[in-house]
């Protein structure tokens, strides 16, 4: 018996897929969820073998969810139309739906899954993210898990980030998020004319700046707003110059 | 190809009446000089009757050759040897005539280089204005097919604006009804029909097309059907109308890229059940209709909220008042709103 969920924000949507699961006795559909929120939640409870899941859906999309669990369970998506979302599948998904699709289609989609079960878990999945995340769409948050709260930063709330050993701590005005990310993750996905790598270790917010004091001999170091400050290196001085028009 | 200056009759006329002059004028010099009224006008009518050919050669051959830039030079060649040409046929045509007469052939010796000068300077004006009048009549042409242009690139550009239709809420609908079709066959089939109903309005040609508010209303009735079918109990409308609106004219399939952009922003922002309300309303001389959307300002800034839908709607706005201001946006708390206003004719 494998465990499914089924996550879309439209009832029908949901309705199809659970019609045509009842072809596979072996899957037994756990929970159906209308948004991430529900779909975290029901993930946890249920540790599923495989969910169904929708890309456009209320406060935090299908690929937000995703990066908020720690070990994501294999995904099939579901969407109607996302030509970014249907570059990162083609690379890495199990498979995607679109909408509409038929039982033929489906079964299929189920078929590539069993054959795949032994041999792709997480690694394909965290792929995926990471190219999705590349999407210029999904650019404009940060969704984090505070405790067992989900939390989404608009890009602009963010002051800088600093790099934590295996996270990132993303600070804001309501103190630091931390999220399990790579430096590099954020410098490619975010937008590169509003935040600026300016050391191996921090990536600033120009528009947080006040201004740039020299430190020590070659470095300089950025004094926000906030009052923080974010060291800048060498190099890191010559991009923010760039940036800056100086 | 252009039309020549003598197509027109008034320029016809006074070509005619400045011929006339010339000849009557070169009678009356040739008088002067001692001619007999028969010579002189032999010769007036000889001389004038060459040079007015000559000036239609020119005027004729301007029509198909306009001179650009440097290619002025050619012109003043072809002016010169066609007076020269005229001046040796004239001598040699007026000596065959009129030589008998006595003296003549010394006045007509005499006499050659002013009767040159005066046809060089002729012929001159006579290729300017042409070559005034043709470019005019170029430019006015180009001018047309300018404004030609323009008007057509006006219209498919609200065309498409008009049509422009998010692929998302067309595959999610023919998704709906696939689930629809296997319980609810019945509903499915009602589905089909408003989702046809809908597209149908959407490719209507004729864009000058105005509706009244009530038609628009109607039309976005069908669409809000299909999204309460594809969004079950999270989405409700409310919609009021003022009375005194109900004969007032709008643009048609204006305000649904507008609600669809609001129950957009209003359903993905926020995980509850979603109200989208529409007001319309008159004020001073305009149809206002005002359509809010609840939100999250927590984590989005509005600025989201005026995506491509409002872009387009508010370029049509521009291309058919030529006003940036109809379409607005104000937040209040939670509640996005949109103003859009309607000028009446």
């Amino acid at each position: 018996m494998s465990k499914i969920i089924i996550i879309d924000d439209e009832p029908l949507a949901r309705s199809i897929v659970k019609e045509y699961l009842q072809k596979h006795p072996q899957l037994e559909m756990m929970q159906e969820c209308g948004d991430g929120f529900e779909g975290l939640k029901a993930i946890q409870q249920h540790q599923p073998d495989l969910i169904f899941l929708d890309i456009q859906m209320p406060k935090i999309t299908g690929f937000e969810m995703l990066e908020l669990l720690e070990q994501p369970p294999a995904v099939i998506f579901t969407t109607a139309y996302d030509e970014y979302a249907i570059k990162a599948f083609e690379a890495h998904a199990i498979d995607y739906l679109l909408k509409p699709f038929n039982q033929d289609r489906f079964d299929k989609a189920l078929a590539k899954w069993s054959e795949k079960k032994l041999t792709i878990t997480e690694k394909a999945t965290q792929d995926l993210l990471e190219s999705a995340s590349l999407s210029p769409s999904q650019s404009q948050r940060i969704v984090v898990k505070n405790g067992s709260k989900i939390k989404i930063i608009p890009v602009h709330d963010v002051f800088y980030l600093e790099a934590a050993d295996d996270y990132v701590k993303i600070h804001t005005s309501e103190g630091y998020f931390l999220k399990n990310k790579t430096m590099n993750h954020f410098e490619q996905s975010l937008d590169g004319e509003q935040f600026v790598r300016s050391h191996r270790s921090y990536i600033v917010n120009v528009q947080q700046i006040t201004r740039i004091d020299p430190y020590e001999k070659d470095n300089h170091v950025a004094i926000l707003r906030s009052g923080a400050k974010v060291p800048v290196s060498r190099s890191g001085y010559g991009k923010l110059k760039e940036v800056l028009g100086l | 190809m252009t039309n020549s200056p003598l197509s027109v009759i008034k320029f016809r006329i006074i070509f005619v009446i400045c011929w006339l002059v010339m000849v009557a004028d070169n009678i009356m010099v040739l008088q002067f000089f001692g001619l007999p009224w028969q010579a002189a006008i032999i010769d007036s009518v000889i001389s004038n009757t060459l040079l007015l050919f000559a000036c239609l050669l020119v005027m004729n051959t301007l029509r198909y050759y306009l001179p650009r830039g440097t290619q002025y030079i050619n012109i003043f060649s072809i002016c010169l040897f066609l007076t020269i040409v005229w001046l040796l046929l004239i001598k040699l045509l007026l000596k065959l005539s009129l030589g008998h007469f006595p003296g003549y052939n010394d006045l007509l010796h005499h006499s050659l280089s002013i009767r040159f000068s005066i046809a060089f300077l002729l012929l001159g004006c006579v290729t300017m204005i042409s070559m005034l009048w043709y470019n005019q009549q170029e430019q006015k042409e180009k001018d047309e097919r300018k404004t030609d242009a323009e008007k057509l690139a006006r219209e498919a550009e609200l065309f498409k604006l008009r049509q422009q239709l998010q692929p998302h809420f067309l595959f999610n609908s023919l998704n709906s009804i696939n689930a629809l079709i296997g319980n609810r066959p019945e509903e499915a089939r009602k589905m089909v029909q408003q989702l046809s109903d809908f597209l149908r309005g959407t490719i209507k040609k004729e864009e000058t097309q105005w509706v009244t508010l009530q038609e628009e209303l109607q039309y976005l009735q069908l669409y809000l059907d299909i999204e309460k079918v594809r969004f079950g109990n999270r989405l409700a409308t409310e919609i009021e109308t003022d009375e005194n609106t109900t004969p007032l004219k709008m643009p048609a399939l204006l305000l649904q890229p507008i609600v669809e952009n609001a129950i957009k922003f209003g359903l993905y922002d926020t995980t509850g059940d979603t109200v989208i309300r529409l007001y319309a309303a008159k004020e001073e001389n305009n149809l206002v209709i005002r359509v809010l959307n609840p939100f999250d300002p927590e984590t989005s800034s509005p600025k989201k909220g005026t995506g491509f839908g409002l872009k387009s709607v508010r370029r049509r706005l521009y291309l058919l008042f030529a006003r940036t201001d109809l379409l607005t946006t104000d937040v209040k708390q939670n509640i996005f709103t949109t103003i859009v206003k309607i000028p009446q004719g």
